[in-house]
């Protein structure tokens, strides 16, 4: 019985679209690092009178989004408000999407093949940040509103992961796949890219409360708060035997340093947002055309371009790194011609200045590797011990040596290329 | 002794001042007296721009002198207007008419306000209303209700009241208002001045202290209906900040006034709006105005409208639900007081409006209401396949005096019977004054059209407005 423990893990990914402007208002939507507050205007701070009008761009970011991850998109859209008091929020309620998002009943393949079901995929605004300081002696909150309207991207998988590894894969396909698509640098040190797992187990039929965790911003993190909470619900479940209700979900964050999660507010189970439809914008219709323009846009996708590359011979870990890395993909790409396995893996393993010309370093570096340097290295050796003399008189100067040890060398190891000795002969008397 | 002993109209200002006849120093010089003689009785104004105004009359004055083409290039040169006080404007305060505003000084000007000064006009002050745009009295103002000018003993209507007072009383050629549930056809109607709502689209809301999103027409009063006319031509348009206007071209609603109606037009009044009208002098203006259409040659015919007699209940789930919504922001941290300070017909809206969007009455209230809504706007749909307009009373009775329906919000609810369907369709509807009552309270009828064809109601009002007086 103890062994049947089966995780149940879904994911709740934030992403910042790294668009010009904000999703309401024209102010630039890049405020990392900026002086507090100066990038706001009426619109996101929320002044009196002040009305949204949808960033286009975003629109289609997060349909790209969808699209890459085999969504469905939705015809009939519109924004909702999500109303709840904050004071990073300005106008008392975020806007966002409830009922209809623009892209929904989506899948993405992780290696093993498993298929991991995406809900949902929705755009909605970031809020402002909150610091806690103090001023002279006095402890203030103060509020910076540079992020408050930054477009967000809401990605929301169904509970089909069963390990943190799972999770991590899928986290890291995620990255890999916005990053592709150019609609965000999803810097997780940025805050560009946050997760929220929901996590609890199945012990043979059995259900472990639901549990939320919070401020996990690295991959690793992730995996050691998934960890953590796994073992702790176990052995919360064979303590008490309690089970996963409609009211007991429950959000824990998680302490990086101590590797462990702790309780946070109890999760109200009737929370209520008061979504309604949000009059300020007029629904969006997205007609299958536009559908149609945007796919045909979509860059290759990571898995697509690690299927392709390992059709040519490139081995599975050098093309999961060059599906990450454009302007390397790019290079082994225009030289087609050039045997694609070696030179992927001598892009990867950074023995190719992918700046200079690429074909005469692809020769001189595979050439040793044809008359396969590690069967020669012994016959060198055993050449230069019978001939001290010779080694001597090479070190004294005399250059010309080289080529009576070179005729040694072939003696033994018949058809070896001459250049190739005469490097590794080189090589060794340094 | 002024210059102006008439109420003068922005076209007859304008004739006046580019004959110069009279110097923009001296219009606003005019106005601003009669605002000091009347507005401590009328309290139409919260806020005069004296200095400011007297400012730019000044520069205006120097560029006439100059250029004297300059009444070609911006219509409204130096003519005086008043913003209703949920109008933005910049470095000037702007209350809601609410004590949470009291002291808010904004950063920017609202679109229609840039767009007016853009044209020449100069902002005189800022104007009374119901605390943000709540009320159909006047009454629901935190610094003191306004008087009708009519006799200062009943309301002016509302929310727009100071507008409709000030123009009623000559204190301005024209003021702007906003209208979500009638807000600017029922005080123009208590008052006796023209009052028009667009279309919903037709004018930005950017810039307007938001009452309810999807019900706010912004429009104005005038003294006649080729002002109406002249100012939507300004102010209407697409607005890049709000994206809830329309793409459709304005037309230049001015030239188009008098041009004959069209042949074989007919209005229709609805049957459900004539149950349970009661007052002898809303329904013998009504019939006057039928008499006046007759001589127009224009047919009148009865229609139905079914659903209207849901209107107020879905009006007042609709707009409390997006009143609680927009309300939201006014949390005293960036900027106003503390909600403390919002009065009690704010509080109720607010209550009402958490209410129907909670949780399990979203369905039963808000979803119904809109589902509802929808019925209303396709009544009218069916309706403008037969007729070409709808002819009603504005309000089911004439002004009634200060203090009769504050106990009871219930009543003062249902004055809103004839305007806000409009609100609900998103159609434009203009108030005209036909008469007077024997207590010498102004009487007046409404016309409705299609969505965004306000050329077609301008050019009604403005033949009737002309058959009325015997032109």
């Amino acid at each position: 019985m103890e062994n049947k423990v089966t995780p149940i893990i879904g994911l709740e990914v934030h992403v910042e679209l790294t668009t010009k402007s904000k999703m309401f208002c024209a102010c630039p939507a890049d405020h990392f690092g900026k002086s507090p507050n100066s990038q706001t205007c009426p619109v996101c701070l929320g002044l009196p009178g002040a009305l949204p009008v949808p960033n286009k761009q975003a629109i289609e970011d997060t349909i790209k989004i969808g699209l890459a991850l085999n969504c469905e998109v939705n015809e009939n859209n519109h924004f909702d408000r999500k109303q709840y008091f904050y004071p990073d929020l300005p106008k008392g309620y975020q806007i966002s999407q409830y009922d209809q998002p623009l892209c929904h009943d989506g899948y993405l393949t992780l290696d093993s093949g498993k298929k991991i079901r995406i809900l949902r995929v929705h755009l909605e605004e970031d809020t402002g940040k909150l610091q806690h300081t103090t001023i002279g002696s006095e402890k203030v909150s103060l509020v910076d509103f540079n992020r408050s309207g930054v477009p967000l991207v809401e990605i929301v998988s169904e509970p089909d992961l069963s390990s943190s590894e799972e999770a991590k894969e899928y986290l890291k396909k995620i990255h890999a796949i916005v990053r592709q698509l150019d609609v965000t640098t999803a810097d997780m040190e940025k805050g560009q890219m946050r997760l929220e797992p929901t996590v609890n187990l199945n012990v043979a039929s059995h259900f472990t409360p639901l549990v939320e965790l919070k401020n996990i911003n690295s991959f690793n993190f992730a995996v050691t708060a998934l960890e953590y909470e796994i073992k702790r619900q176990l052995s919360e479940w064979q303590k008490t035997g309690v089970e996963k209700t409609k009211s007991n979900k429950t959000t824990r964050g998680y302490d990086s340093v101590k590797k462990i999660t702790f309780p946070q507010r109890l999760k109200e189970e009737a929370k209520d947002y008061r979504y309604f439809p949000e009059p300020d914008i007029p629904p969006l219709v997205i007609r299958p055309s536009v559908v149609e323009k945007i796919k045909k846009t979509l860059p290759q996708l990571p898995d697509a371009i690690i299927a392709q590359l390992i059709a040519l011979g490139v081995k599975m870990n050098d093309a999961k790194i060059l599906s990450k890395d454009k302007t390397a993909l790019a290079a082994l790409r225009a030289n087609s011609g050039l045997d694609q396995a070696k030179l992927a893996s001598l892009i990867v393993n950074k023995k190719i200045d992918l700046a200079a010309d690429i074909e005469p370093q692809f020769t001189r570096l595979t050439q040793i590797g044809e008359t396969d340097a590690a069967k020669l290295a012994p016959l060198i050796d055993q050449v230069l011990m019978e001939n001290p003399q010779v080694v001597e008189d090479y070190k004294k100067g005399k250059i010309t040596v080289l080529g009576f040890l070179i005729g040694q060398v072939r003696r033994t190891a018949k058809g070896a290329d001459a250049k190739t000795i005469s490097a590794l002969l080189v090589d060794k008397l340094k | 002794m002024t210059k102006m002993d008439q109420p003068k109209t922005i076209h007859e200002l304008t004739t006046d001042l580019a004959s110069k006849k009279i110097s923009v120093t001296e219009v606003v010089a005019d106005y601003l007296t009669k605002i000091d003689q009347r507005n401590g009785e009328l309290n139409a104004f919260l806020t005069v721009a004296a200095a400011e105004a007297k400012e730019k009359a000044k520069e205006a004055d120097a560029v006439i002198a100059h250029d004297p083409d300059i009444f070609t290039k911006k219509p409204f040169f130096g003519i005086p207007v008043g913003h209703k006080d949920i109008f933005l404007t910049r470095g000037l305060k702007t209350t809601a008419g609410s004590k949470v505003l009291a002291n808010y000084i904004p950063q920017y000007s609202s679109t229609v306000v840039k767009k007016l000064e853009a044209a020449g006009a100069i902002t005189l002050g800022k104007l009374n209303c119901d605390a943000w745009a709540h009320g159909a009295s006047g009454e629901n103002s935190d610094f003191g209700p306004t008087k009708n000018p009519h006799n200062l003993d009943y309301v002016p209507g509302g929310s727009s009241s100071g507008s409709a007072a000030a123009v009623a009383a000559d204190l301005l050629p024209f003021a702007t208002g906003t209208d979500t549930g009638g807000s600017i056809r029922q005080p123009a109607n208590f008052c006796g001045v023209v009052g028009l709502k667009p279309s919903y689209g037709r004018v930005s809301r950017y810039g307007i202290v938001a009452m309810a999103s999807s019900l706010d027409s912004i429009g104005h009063l005038t003294h006649d209906v080729y002002d109406a006319a002249a100012v939507l031509e300004i102010t209407a348009g697409k607005d890049p900040y709000d994206a809830s206007t329309t793409d459709l071209p304005v037309p230049t609603y001015t030239k188009l006034l008098d041009q004959p109606l069209p042949k074989k037009f007919k209005i229709g009044i609805a049957r459900e709006y004539l149950e349970g009208l009661t007052d002898k002098d809303v329904l013998s203006s009504l019939e006057a105005a039928k008499a006046i259409l007759a001589r127009m040659g224009v047919e009148v015919i009865e229609i139905s409208l079914p659903h209207t007699k849901y209107g107020i209940a879905v009006y007042y789930i609709v707009q409390p639900s997006e009143v609680s919504s927009n309300l939201a922001r006014y949390d005293g941290i960036r900027y106003g007081n503390a909600r403390a300070s919002f009065g009690d017909e704010a509080k109720r809206r607010i209550m009402i409006g958490t209410y129907t969007l909670s949780a399990g009455y979203y369905d039963a209230y808000y979803l119904k209401a809109m589902q509802v809504r929808t019925l209303i706007r396709q009544d009218f749909d069916q309706a403008f396949g037969e007729v070409d307009a709808l002819l009603s009373p504005t309000s089911p009775t004439p002004a009634f005096k200060l203090g009769q329906n504050t106990a009871d919000p219930l009543a003062m609810y249902l004055a809103d019977v004839y305007t806000v369907t409009a609100n609900l369709a998103g159609l434009p509807g203009i108030a005209l004054p036909t008469g007077k009552t024997k207590e010498n309270l102004p009487l007046g009828i409404q016309f409705l059209t299609a969505q965004y064809t306000e050329e077609k109601l301008l050019n009604l009002a403005y033949h009737f407005e002309k058959t009325l007086h015997g032109k």
